[in-house]
């Protein structure tokens, strides 16, 4: 159907690639992380992954290097290192 | 039933089967919504009234409640809808098929509470269609029509329609309603799936969102697109209308006694009848008078009233508003169609009272500036006093 108005449809990346934006990434010590999801809940770009297994991973591709990750992560286990 | 205008509003409202209404108060438009709370308290009318806390709020509820599927109404007044007038823009030119009553009032300053139609003449390139009413039962006519064109998948566009503040608003007079089975038949259910703009959990959407210079003009030519069909549409609403009102109905405008006319007198609103009278004490002297009524202001049916009256030698445009800097605005905007003597009249501003007698002297006056006989001057400020 002929749109009426301008909207967009939700899909991946319909804003480009944001991981562009990013002055520090956000990289989770797998060892150290306990899956609580907190961080997967609280991005706002939803760029946090949840794999079948329980694992998550950060799509770099989108992540704007906000941090909120980072802040909620109860075991302190996302650490936010400067990109080069 | 013996209605004002305003409560002949109500009652279009509760026949069309309205969801929601969101409004704030504002005189002289608060009899609308006070009659709705007051029918959705009781139970007669099964809607949901949002309290808001200003009509920015009010219009900004209306939007996001048609968002959903509902069909809403609100009204309001001169300063209430310069107030809203952000998010009639937004209704507009996102076009959510929301309909409003606009009690035309001066707006300040000086304070005034009283009659001025440069309140809703200043929203009108907002992608509102626009009408202004003529008598009571013409204001619950029209609340009722006004759903069915905006909701019209040739449009899909906001109506409003404006009503003459005291005159018409506060003012009662016998009004004909019509049986609910035949405007459920007339006006059925809105089916969100053609709302331009519906949210649906199951297929999330975004609205509103940030568009470039690459494609802002398409959307907008999308909308002058709706507004040249919604002519058709218009009459079209008001012919069927008159089929189960059994009366008759005004799409665009009203012809009155025209077809062999010599000189033409072309206004809006409630003062409408009193002009009528004035065409006809002037028959009965031998003045082959007619007038045009706009009905609707948006679309503006200038080719159409051309076709009418374009070879008539005397036209007397009035306007109850005034554009500073241009002039009145529908005098203006209609002379923009046609050739030849357009006088345009400005009378009434602030609540000033016009009369037959008023209109039959403009007639008259008219006739003698086409002669020459009182100067070349196109543009007249009826009873103008001198200021103190």
């Amino acid at each position: 159907m002929r749109a009426k108005v301008a909207i967009s449809k939700a899909s991946e990346g319909a804003s480009g690639m944001t991981g562009m934006w990013r002055i520090k990434r956000p990289v989770i010590d797998e060892g150290k992380c306990n899956k609580c999801l907190m961080c997967w809940l609280y991005c706002p770009e939803a760029a946090i992954v949840r794999g079948k297994d329980g694992r998550i991973w950060i799509t770099y591709e989108y992540c704007k290097g906000c941090g909120i990750c980072a802040e909620v992560c109860p075991t302190k286990v996302i650490k936010m290192v400067k990109e080069v | 039933m013996i209605l004002t205008g305003n409560h002949a509003v109500s009652y279009g409202v509760k026949a069309a089967r309205t969801e929601v209404v969101a409004a704030y108060p504002i005189t002289p438009q608060t009899q609308i919504i006070e009659k709705l709370a007051e029918l959705i308290a009781k139970g007669e009318m099964n809607a949901r009234y949002i309290r808001v806390e200003s009509e920015h709020s009010a219009m900004t509820a209306c939007i996001s409640a048609e968002a959903c599927g509902a069909r809403t109404f609100t009204a309001t007044s001169s300063h209430g809808l310069a107030y809203m007038s952000e998010m009639v823009f937004w209704a507009g030119l996102g076009r959510f098929p929301v309909t409003m009553a606009v009690v035309t009032r001066t707006l300040a300053p000086p304070w005034s509470i009283w009659n001025e139609h440069t309140d809703i003449l200043a929203q009108r390139d907002s992608g509102w269609v626009m009408m202004m009413c003529e008598s009571a039962q013409e204001a619950y006519d029209t609340a009722i029509q006004a759903f069915r064109i905006a909701e019209d998948e040739r449009v899909l566009q906001p109506v409003m329609y404006g009503l003459d503040a005291f005159s018409l608003s506060h003012t009662a007079e016998n009004v004909d309603l019509l049986d609910q089975e035949a405007v459920d038949g007339y006006l059925p259910r809105l089916d969100p799936s053609k709302l331009p703009v519906y949210i649906d959990p199951d297929r999330p959407i975004t609205f509103g969102n940030l568009l470039g210079p690459d494609r802002m003009m398409e959307f907008r030519h999308l909308i002058k697109e709706a507004f040249e069909r919604a002519r058709r549409v218009i009459d079209e609403t008001a012919a069927e209308y008159s089929k189960i009102a059994g009366r008759p109905q005004t799409g665009l405008f009203e012809n009155y006694r025209c077809s062999d006319a010599e000189v033409v007198v072309v206004a809006t609103g409630a003062s409408s009848g009193d002009v009528k009278e004035a065409v006809d004490s002037l028959r009965d002297k031998g003045v082959k008078a007619g007038m045009i009524r706009l009905k609707t202001i948006r679309p503006f049916p200038g080719e159409e009233i051309r076709e009418v009256i374009g070879g008539v030698k005397v036209i007397a445009t009035i306007d109850r508003d005034y554009s500073f800097g241009f002039g009145g605005i529908l005098g203006r905007e209609l002379s923009a169609y046609l050739k030849g003597n357009v006088f345009r009249y400005i009378a009434g501003l602030g609540g000033r009272d016009l009369t037959v007698e008023d209109f039959e002297d403009i007639i008259n006056d008219a006739l003698r500036r086409a002669e020459g006989r009182r100067g070349d001057v196109e543009e007249v400020w009826w009873g103008l006093k001198e200021v103190e």
